[in-house]
């Protein structure tokens, strides 16, 4: 039997793939498909305080390998989901991580405190990275200065370990990264998607009501990896990788170059299963290759 | 909600871009109503990524159909599929249409225009197993864009049809011929699916009648099952409106939840 379980210091997982906020719903939405107990975990969909709306419809087009979303992160606010959706996913024996988001960084605090209450969560990802909700992307994740002083803020209010989500959408990922880590952050998840846009010729018009939209899927990989590698090799705090993993062995890449876990996003729709797959596919490779502890491979890019 | 990942071909027959494909899936087959709808996988790479909606056009037995017309990329590869390769499906998903019940003895009205029609043949049949008598009204841009015709005609259904050009049937659009023949008679309800421009005429009809309509909506879907949050129309609930998830709580909604979009000018 392969050792599938990973250590990211604050918390162990039975196997390194969670899959991603926003591509899994609350969790629920996939108990008719898979056991969630075979999980490493999962992050549910960014929450709010307050129950929002989201943005106005068409929200997705798709791209070539990859989709481009603008959601805008609608939801139930942190009061239904500890009463209505904890409840229920909380006796799964799997990482629930909540996706932390806020209009500003006192609404980053105040989800935190309020969720520090409830019992059954394992780690908030603090995602400062949405590109859909502010005008032109904009996000704390896009500077180190907005990073560090979000990620403080947090820290000082919660009790539970924060996993900091970056967006891909800036010059120079690694400063970004370690103003997370220096202000407290005790892991990194990136990439988030990459501001986009698709315009049907027809119309002239935009496809989506945002008119931008942030790219997934396949279509992201390489570039996601590059940015996984240059953190990953830089930065003392576990990194968890994302970008266009459909199968065991995208999601190999990501820990060779250096991710201790990965998410599993956008594969999730297009194959509910995905995440079980995975896990299989990830122990079947180290069976093949008689490699007992899947550790072993995490940052083991030859250069 | 069942993951099928072989659901085999077994039957395909092909109009033009239009394409009626029956597949054997039997759990799905044996969950399905009228007015649901399936995802399909449409090749194992990764363009086109995501699965395709389609409606499910009948049921019997251990096989339910899908109709579908060439729009694109996945539907165009879709259509090159051929009997006994299989398809990765999941369903059935959605509602469906309501109130079969309630409309034993009774005339009702089902108004498909173009692909439209697909999903109002499954309720034809529920509704005729029930008691109830449709009549259909069935509509395209011109006369080969009514290639279910023969067939609904010869299951012996009261059809009537409309082309914009007048190449077959009543010239103009269905949503004016179903107008013109509420004249004569009132069905206790309507039940439509196709272009939104049409649907929504027809809402302003049904509504001047004061007739009950189900309409069946569509929109880019992501997942099909509630996960994305992608498929989201407005919806009007309580005192107000809300952007609902189509795949979850429709396709199929009454006519007066309905916020229809505001002509492009
Ligand atoms: C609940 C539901 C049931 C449906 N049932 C049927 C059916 O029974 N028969 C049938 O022929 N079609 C049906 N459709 C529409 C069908 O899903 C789309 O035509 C198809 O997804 C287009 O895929 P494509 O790759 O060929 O085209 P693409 O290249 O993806 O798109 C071609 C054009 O179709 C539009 N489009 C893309 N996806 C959708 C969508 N989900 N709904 C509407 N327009 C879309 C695009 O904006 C573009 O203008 C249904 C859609 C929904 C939401
Ligand atoms: C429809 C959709 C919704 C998303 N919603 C969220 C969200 O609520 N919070 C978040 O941090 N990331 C969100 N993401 C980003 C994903 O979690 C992930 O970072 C990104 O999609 C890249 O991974 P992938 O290529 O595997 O999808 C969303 C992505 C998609 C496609
Ligand atoms: S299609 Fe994903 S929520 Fe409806």
């Amino acid at each position: 039997m392969t050792d599938l379980s990973v250590d990211l210091g604050f918390i162990k997982l039975k196997n390194p793939v969670i899959a991603a906020s926003g591509t899994f719903g609350y969790g629920l939405e996939f108990e008719p498909f898979i056991d969630l107990n075979l999980l490493g975990g999962f992050v549910v969909k960014g929450l709010y305080f307050s129950p929002r709306e989201g943005n106005a419809p068409p929200r997705l087009a798709e791209a070539s390998s990859g989709l481009i979303n603008a959601i805008g992160l609608p939801g139930i606010g942190v009061e239904r989901f500890s009463e209505e959706v904890l409840p229920r996913i909380r006796k799964y024996d799997t990482a629930i991580i909540v996706n932390v988001c806020g209009e500003s960084e006192e609404e980053y605090g105040s989800v935190v405190e309020f969720l520090d209450k409830k019992e059954g969560i394992s780690a908030y990802e603090l995602n400062i990275s949405c590109p859909n909700v502010k005008k032109d992307g904009l996000c704390p994740a896009l500077s180190p200065e907005a990073t560090f002083s979000a990620v403080s803020l947090v820290r000082k209010i919660s009790s539970r370990p924060l996993i900091t989500k970056l967006s891909p959408n800036v010059t120079d990922i690694l400063e970004i990264a370690l103003s997370a880590q220096e202000a407290g952050s005790d892991a990194i998840s990136l990439v988030n998607t990459f501001l986009a846009l698709a315009v049907d010729t027809e119309t002239r018009r935009p496809k989506l009501a945002n008119v931008y939209g942030g790219l997934s899927g396949p279509a992201i990989k390489p570039i996601a990896l590059r940015m996984v590698h240059q953190v990953a090799s830089r930065v003392n705090i576990p990194v968890i990788g994302m970008g266009g993993i459909l199968e065991g062995n995208d999601a190999l890449e990501f820990l060779i170059a250096g991710a201790k876990a990965v998410e599993v996003g956008t594969a999730n729709f297009v194959d509910p299963e995905a995440t079980k797959r995975i896990i299989d596919e990830l122990n079947g490779y180290c069976q093949k290759m008689g490699i007992d502890r899947i550790e072993t491979l995490i940052g083991s890019l030859r250069t | 909600m069942i993951k099928d990942p072989r659901a085999r071909i077994v039957g395909k027959e092909s109009w033009r871009d239009y394409f009626l494909m029956r597949l054997e899936s039997p759990r799905i087959a044996d969950r399905s109503r009228p007015g649901q709808f399936i995802m399909v996988r449409i090749n194992a790479h990764h363009h086109p990524l995501l699965r395709r909606p389609f409606s499910i056009h009948s049921k019997n037995g251990k096989t339910i159909e899908i109709f579908f017309q060439v729009a694109g990329l996945g539907t165009d590869l879709l259509s090159q599929k051929n009997t006994d390769e299989t398809l990765d499906i999941l369903g059935p998903l959605g509602n469906g249409f309501k109130a079969e019940a309630e409309l034993k003895g009774k005339a009702v009205a089902l108004v498909g225009g173009g692909r439209g029609i697909a999903p109002l043949y499954f309720l034809a049949q529920e509704l005729r197993s029930s008691g109830a008598a449709s009549r259909i009204f069935y509509g395209g841009k011109t006369r080969a864009d009514l290639p279910l015709r023969e067939n609904l005609e010869k299951q012996g259904f009261d059809i009537s049809c409309s082309t914009d050009d007048g190449s077959f049937g009543f010239k103009g659009f269905v949503s004016d011929l179903l107008k013109a023949e509420l004249k004569k008679f009132t069905p206790a309800r309507i039940f439509a699916c196709g272009p939104e421009p049409m649907m929504k005429k027809i809402s302003g009809t049904a509504r001047q009648k004061s007739i009950p309509a189900e309409f069946s909506l569509e929109s880019v879907m992501g997942c099909g099952f509630g996960a994305c949050w992608g498929c989201v129309k407005r919806i009007k609930r309580g005192d107000g409106e809300e952007l609902v998830k189509i795949c979850e709580e429709g396709p199929v909604f009454p006519a007066e939840e309905i916020v229809w979009e505001e002509e492009e000018g």
